[in-house]
């Protein structure tokens, strides 16, 4: 083959025009998204070592963790090996996997938004219609989530170098490779599927897989030497050990991975049409058997439902699993058993501990909540409500379709967390049960929040993200800084009793449930009585 | 026999903007009423009050004799709403959607279905996402024509259909006509409006401003009139209601208002007539008169 004709099957000459416009535009669309996500994963990283002081002040109490860990391979599965007890070296083992986690979620989000998203929504076609180049696009996309893993790896060199400067720029870089990792994996994803949902969640899938491996791997070995997690891009992260003796040629691993990948992304884009992809969608049936709203809005959500029942049963599972472990780590640490003590109560340290991560679970359901009630807002945003709504169907109909998901949804889930809890644990299957059913008032007040948001104004319904984004803050960050009791009482979840273990408490129960009710009844009033926005 | 949709005074405002100043439309029952209006002059709101989505301010408006605001239901369970751009669920196929819809108004005609998914070339078993725009529009076309309902609300449906679709498009709208059923047709599409509607409303700025049969309408634009005499033209001039008047030997060219048709004939055949051609103003001539506001203003100060 030519030269010439190479270039014209790879895609023709200036493949790269227009790159400069497209990512300054990338970055000018996403000037709030990538902000807030680098800003929370360097806030995260960086809090770290004053929090780690506070509980494991002395060299004895560090000298204990580290023998601790040694020993509990639940708890390595969850956190990692400790190499070193230097701040650095605990900061690295107790929040880089998670930070990782992080700015792999960022990347793989803006890569699909730019790629993908943009085919699928038809916004390619004008934009490729323009003095564009065929390999411009994607090497935008790229370069908009290389920019904010740039940002990120500096905020953190920077702001831990106090702990150690080649530490700080090896975890910062670390993290940095990581998100670039899955940037260019999410390209590859983005070439073969149809839809930029799907492109997101096999590629949040292959991360929770490479979490797994992790895991898997370091609840085998103390060191992180296992394969297990050499395969894992979250355990090169590790294995860089940043404050412990740097091992600087890893990074070369996430260079290569992000190389390899890139180029085979660019592979694959050269050798399909814009809009097309390498798994076309699957015909559906010729006539259907949806006759109702509800139906409607049972198959729009049933697929969320069914990820997010997995993942609470495996984390109940988990959980329940790592419960005795834990409880001994901790037990022996005042300062960690208190802040334990104030998210679950003062009781035995297993009833304590289960209470802690049901309140976390309870938390992370707030986010189930949320999101299955802002469908509403996205099916009317879109334009596909009208249609609907001018059918036989009344709008409490309509909306009720979607709560009933909603607010069901948090029974099914708290009570698979509660199985897996309960399973994981092997005891105790009554009352961890009974606890977990007992965090529904407070999910769903969060839930009549969003719904009363949306019922009054569209506009303001995305707010609901920002009540669930600061009540999780405040229950899981909260009781490690040791705030106020007034701050921990603006959340729902810090009214409800601390089970298991502690005492029942039925009023809060009720007044929280009452209010879920009230906010639900004045949201579906506010959405009866105001206009339907239009697409 | 009552009306279809009657629609009195309606006024909506969206922060400082009228969308709908004053707005009248009348609607009988079995009847296609074109609803004509440039961009942003309230077509759409108009059928979104109708359809009951938005509450509106002041004035009345009654669908199949009933609320559209507080009966939306069951006035909905009659209806069949067709927007002009079509949003569908990625997921779900096309022949899923259209059963859907169908069964959330009053029920569908499984024959007719069929035979409309094939009159409209239509493959009912493609995801939401692979539609095009026409494509889509289909979908909903179908679902609309083939529902058990007594009035169809069309807002700009054909927007993204080809010329034979268009045609096929026409074809049902006529059987619908001959069914009984009533139609509500907004387009920007004259030929359409031309060839199917028996009434048109033409809206600008939020207002009706113009209301009736298209003979009606025609009756109060001008004619054009193309003449070769025998003799000089005498006195044309001077008639009220000439414009545009262009005489060039024994040819004479003009406009005139339709009432006054009949003297300019008087006037040309004291010259004797060779040839005549007369054209009635077509809609398009009449639809710009009201869509440019400076002829429209000049009209109305003569």
């Amino acid at each position: 083959m030519t030269a010439a004709a190479f270039a014209v099957r790879a895609g023709g000459s200036r493949q790269l025009a227009g790159t400069g416009t497209l990512l300054r535009f990338a970055l000018r669309r996403d000037r709030a998204m990538i902000p807030i996500w680098v800003g929370v994963n360097a806030l995260m990283v960086l809090s770290m070592p004053n929090t780690l002081k506070s509980l494991y002040g002395t060299a004895a109490e560090r000298a204990d963790l580290l023998q601790q860990m040694e020993t509990n391979a639940s708890l390595r599965a969850m956190l990692g090996p400790v190499f070193d007890d230097s701040f650095g070296a605990l900061t690295a083992w107790r929040i880089g996997v998670y930070a990782g986690l992080l700015a792999a979620v960022m990347s793989l989000l803006i890569v699909v938004r730019h790629t993908r998203d943009e085919e699928e929504s038809g916004r390619q076609e004008m934009i490729s219609s323009a003095m564009v180049g065929r390999r411009a696009p994607l090497t935008a996309a790229l370069l908009a989530a290389a920019v904010a893993n740039a940002v990120l790896a500096l905020l953190i060199a920077g702001g831990l170098a106090g702990q150690g400067a080649s530490g700080a720029l090896a975890l910062g870089l670390g993290i940095a490779g990581v998100g670039m990792v899955f940037a260019t994996m999410a390209a590859i994803v983005a070439q073969f599927t149809e839809s930029a949902r799907l492109a997101r969640g096999l590629t949040a899938a292959v991360l929770g897989a490479a979490f797994v491996l992790r895991a898997a791997g370091d609840s085998a070995t103390d060191d992180g030497s296992s394969l297990l997690t050499w395969v894992s891009p979250l355990g090169w992260l590790e294995n860089l050990r940043p404050f412990a003796n740097e091992r600087w040629w890893v990074l070369l691993l996430f260079a290569a991975a992000a190389v390899v990948q890139g180029a085979a992304a660019y592979e694959l884009a050269g050798r399909r049409d814009v809009g097309m992809s390498f798994l076309p969608s699957r015909p559906g049936p010729a006539d259907g058997r949806l006759g109702t709203a509800g139906a409607l809005a049972w198959r729009l959500q049933r697929g969320s439902v069914l990820g997010w029942s997995i993942g609470f049963l495996l984390a109940g599972i988990v959980y329940g699993a790592m419960t005795e472990g834990a409880a001994d780590l901790v037990g022996d640490n005042e300062q960690a058993r208190e802040i334990f003590q104030r998210m679950g109560g003062e009781s035995a340290f297993t009833d304590t501990f289960l209470a802690s991560m049901l309140g976390i679970l309870g938390l992370v359901a707030a986010l189930y909540i949320v999101a299955s009630v802002l469908r509403l807002h996205g099916e009317e945003t879109s334009g596909r409500a009208e249609p609907v709504l001018a059918g036989a169907v009344g709008r409490l109909r309509w909306a009720c379709g979607h709560l009933l998901i909603a607010f069901g949804g948090t029974v099914l889930i708290m009570l698979l967390a509660g199985l897996g809890l309960a399973a994981g644990y092997g005891k105790e299957f009554w009352p961890i049960l009974g606890a977990c059913l007992i965090q529904l008032p407070a999910i769903w007040v969060i839930g009549g929040l969003a719904v009363l948001l949306y019922g009054v104004s569209p506009q303001l319904a995305v707010a609901a993200w920002g009540v669930a984004g600061a009540v999780l803050l405040i229950g899981w960050i909260g009781p490690a800084l040791d705030v106020p009791q007034a701050v921990l009482d603006v959340s729902p979840f810090g009214h409800l009793p601390k089970l298991p273990g502690g005492e029942m408490e039925w009023g809060a129960v009720s007044v929280l449930t009452g209010i879920a009710v009230v906010l639900v009844a004045g949201g579906l009033a506010g959405l009866r009585r105001r206009d339907v926005t239009s697409s | 026999m009552t009306k279809a949709i009657t629609v009195s005074g309606l006024h909506k405002s969206f922060g400082k903007t009228h969308a709908l100043d004053g707005l009248d439309l009348d609607v009988e029952t079995g009847e296609v009423h074109g609803f004509l209006g440039p961009n942003g002059a309230g077509k759409s709101t108009t059928i979104r009050v109708l359809l009951g989505l938005l509450h509106a301010d002041s004035g009345a408006a009654q669908v199949l004799g009933r609320d559209p605001w507080t009966d939306a239901v069951e006035v909905h369970r009659r209806i069949a709403y067709v927007p002009g751009d079509v949003t569908l669920w990625r997921n779900l196929s096309g022949g899923e959607v259209i059963d859907l819809y169908g069964r959330l108004r009053g029920g569908l005609d499984k024959r007719r279905r069929t035979e409309l998914i094939e009159r409209f070339e239509l493959d009912p078993t493609k995801k939401g996402r692979t539609y095009s725009k026409g494509n889509r529009q289909k979908v909903a076309l179908v679902a609309a024509f083939a529902s058990d309902v007594d009035l169809l609300i069309l807002d700009e449906p054909t927007s993204g259909l080809d010329p034979l679709m268009e045609e096929v498009f026409q074809r049902c709208v006529e059987e619908e006509r001959e069914r009984g059923r009533t139609v509500l047709l907004s387009s920007h599409i004259l030929s359409e409006v031309e060839e199917l509607c028996d009434r048109v409303s033409i809206i600008r700025k939020g207002r009706t401003v113009e209301s009736g049969s298209l003979a009606d309408l025609r009756h109060l634009t001008r004619t054009s009139v193309t003449a070769e005499l025998a003799g000089p033209p005498n006195g044309l001039s001077r008639l009220p209601g000439v414009y545009d008047l262009d005489i060039q030997d024994r040819r004479v060219r003009l406009q005139v208002d339709t009432d006054k048709l009949n003297d300019v004939l008087k006037s040309l055949s004291e010259s004797g007539v060779r040839s005549l051609t007369s054209t009635p103003p077509t809609l398009e001539e009449l639809f710009l008169r009201h869509y440019q506001d400076e002829i429209g203003d000049e009209v109305a100060a003569r």
